[in-house]
């Protein structure tokens, strides 16, 4: 799950890691109360799930999703031409993201820029530090150029994050004095939400020291763990549906486990390694598949039907694939499920089922004494190759 | 001989008055393996299926029964204080079948059990099973949700992230008519209890196990530590499959652990360091089986 940067300050905040003043906006007579509020010179910034926002161009010509500006009515103005548009950056893709808010913070002086992160380190099985002097730079390049500027330190998870280990990173940064200090409570913060949020990570970049002696966290990426979420009210109640690709909204209503993908062959799988296989096999006979969905190990007929109704609402599908291994899960189960949800939408696609397990035989009967048209498949290879035929006849 | 568990191996099951550790229970016991008992904390005195003693304890159930593994079906919420009691009470092995428990709770189950000598297989995982000799590998050790009657008691070791494509191996050996030693899901979690590379090193100790797939797929670098290890090690011959070549980085792929995150863990690297160790790599998952029986 992601969240926006105004939410990320606000945890921020909440757990007091310091970073400049600031508040979201909703329109444009807010962004220029914020902005008076603040006072002296502020950034603008459009609130969506993308990176590369500064360099993004709006679907209605306005360049840039950052702005600068000292002046509230201009902020304002600023805000109205962002506000209900579609930004376009090299993460978005062309369909681009509506932006529904921004976010209008104090613009601070930069005296030098840092990086810092608590990441899940699944190898080490603990949470590790990961820090730079090279900071507001792709992180990812500094560890390919300059491997020696990254700062690494593993967290014991039973005995928690050590006075040494935050001396040793504040030395390795270079900070010394009241500003070794200010790190030291920033990085017990940092920990302290990490560990509460159950985070999977937790990013600053960058964070950055001020003439005026402040230390401040100018941007923020959080990941979670969404086996997590259960126990995270507050974090779940940030989620934003409407920055997620619609067919995953739907069938996550449904507890489908769905991603949607680009290609035109859509697949409906029980259990994840299956899922992601039959993936492949598609690709491997030259097709190309519409999505990855593993409705579980106890799907019902209701399931089956709604996966069925989000699989067909993507207009790139052309055929769709059913590939069950029914271990426990019972084929007829899959079989009623089909029947209904082409009795409810209509199909008008190729349709390539292939059942195998636990009461196979019942679930073929049903099959062929309904009226639905389909193409049978003996096995997996079976299948992927008969569907790619059908989409290309 | 199997790896870990053997037809008269004495099992419990943790939270087996729960709906789906009950229906699980109920199909190990069809299958002829020894479920001797049941924990649910405030239910013990009850007796499940008319013939296994429920306690409310670990501690207790052992004592009482001999059980020498625990089977968890505890929901999520309450798992890692599970496999926890189980490691205090002495267990071999915990077979954690329990899905979706938050990787903090497992980092620190991990960190616990350092230097025990009880062994976590899972979480998120389908169990282990060692087939029998009766019809439809019935009489033999069936532990978590794997369809037993799918196996056949032979000489494949079976090793897998993934339970669906454990059984689509397990299918296809038993259609070669080779049969399994003993088949183990290791689960789909990023913090899990027994890796690819343990299970390799108790199949090349298991003379009943004659050759080995194993099955691997995108996040984490498991495949490859495992592979390292058998290019050197193991004299057994070795077929593998990895999914999610088509996955899309910095997407969890059903399994919270089947995620490929700043360009590692792909299923490229993967195969290719299968195939540098000697592994035959299936290009398809039809084909796990054919490739392992190229081999033989």
């Amino acid at each position: 799950m992601n969240i926006h940067e105004y939410q990320a300050k606000e945890l921020f905040a909440k757990y007091g890691v310091p970073t400049p003043a600031g508040k979201v906006a909703e329109n444009a007579d807010e962004a220029r109360a914020i902005a008076s509020e603040i006072g002296g010179q502020v950034v603008i910034k459009a609130q969506v799930h993308a990176g590369g926002r500064g360099k993004g161009t709006f679907k209605n010509g306005f360049q840039g999703g950052v702005h600068l500006s000292a002046d509230p009515d201009e902020v304002a103005s600023l805000a109205e031409k962002m506000i209900g548009q579609t930004l376009v950056t090299h993460q978005t893709g062309e369909i681009g993201k509506v932006v529904n808010k921004v976010m209008v913070a104090q613009a601070v002086d930069i005296e030098k820029e840092y990086y810092l992160a608590i990441l899940m380190d699944r190898e080490g099985r603990c949470p590790v530090i990961v820090a730079s002097e090279e900071g507001g730079v792709n992180i990812e390049e500094v560890a390919e150029t300059n491997p020696e500027k990254i700062l690494r330190s593993a967290i014991d998870p039973l005995a928690g994050l050590q006075e040494n280990q935050v001396r040793e990173i504040s030395e390795g940064l270079g900070f010394q004095g009241d500003i070794a200090t200010r790190f030291a409570g920033l990085l017990d913060a940092l920990h302290e939400l990490f560990l509460s949020c159950d985070c999977s990570m937790v990013e600053i970049n960058p964070l950055v020291t001020t003439p005026d002696g402040q230390l401040l966290a100018l941007d923020a990426k959080f990941g979670f763990d969404d086996n997590a979420l259960y126990r995270q009210p507050e974090i779940a109640a940030m989620r934003d549906t409407s920055e997620e690709d619609p067919r995953e909204v739907a069938a996550s209503e449904y507890d489908l486990n769905y991603i949607g993908l680009d290609g035109n062959i859509a697949c409906l799988v029980n259990g994840a390694g299956l899922a992601m296989a039959t993936m492949d096999i598609i690709k491997y006979y030259g097709g190309e598949p519409a999505n990855f969905l593993d409705v579980g190990g106890g799907a019902t007929e209701e399931q089956v039907t709604n996966a069925f109704k989000i699989i067909l609402a993507d207009a790139n599908v052309k055929g769709i694939l059913v590939n069950i291994f029914g271990g426990i899960m019972d084929c007829n189960v899959i079989a009623q499920g089909i029947v209904a949800a082409c009795k409810q939408v209509d199909l008008g696609i190729p349709l390539i089922v292939r059942l195998e397990g636990n009461n196979v035989e019942a679930g073929k009967e049903t099959l062929s004494r309904s009226d639905v048209n389909l193409i049978a498949a003996d096995d997996l290879a079976d299948a992927a190759q008969k569907a790619v035929a059908a989409i290309a006849a | 001989m199997s790896i870990l568990v053997q037809p008269d191996t004495k099992i419990l099951i943790q939270g087996i008055t729960g709906s789906f550790g009950g229906q699980h229970a109920n199909l190990s016991i069809e299958y002829g393996t020894q479920v001797v008992a049941g924990v649910t904390p405030g239910k013990g005195g009850q007796v499940f299926a008319e013939t296994v003693p429920v306690f409310n304890t670990v501690k207790e159930a052992v004592s009482e029964t001999g059980a020498t593994v625990s089977a968890v079906f505890v929901p999520p919420p309450f798992a890692a204080d599970a496999i926890l009691e189980a490691v205090d009470a002495g267990v071999e092995l915990v077979v954690a079948i329990t899905e979706g428990i938050p990787v903090m709770d497992m980092m620190r189950v991990a960190a616990k059990m350092q230097g025990s000598s009880t062994r976590l297989i899972g979480p998120n995982c389908p169990g282990i099973v060692t087939p029998g000799e009766g019809p439809q590998s019935s009489g033999g050790c069936r532990i978590g949700i794997a369809p037993g009657y799918i196996h056949k008691k032979g000489s494949v070791g079976v090793v897998s992230r993934s339970g669906t494509l454990t059984y689509e191996a397990v299918w296809q050996t038993t259609q070669l008519g080779l049969g399994q030693s003993t088949c183990i899901g290791i689960g789909g979690d990023p913090i899990n209890g027994t890796s690819h590379l343990d299970i390799l090193k108790l199949f090349n100790e298991d003379p009943e196990t004659e050759s080995i797939i194993m099955i691997g797929e995108i996040g984490g670098d498991a495949e490859e530590q495992a592979a390292a290890w058998a290019k050197e090690h193991c004299n057994k011959p070795i077929a593998a499959f990895i999914a999610g070549a088509t996955a899309p980085p910095g997407r969890r792929m059903g399994h919270a652990g089947a995620i490929i995150s700043g360009g590692k863990g792909t299923a490229e690297a993967k195969k290719e360091a299968l195939v540098a160790a000697g592994i035959a790599v299936a290009q398809t998952p039809s084909e796990m089986g054919s490739t392992l029986a190229k081999l033989l």
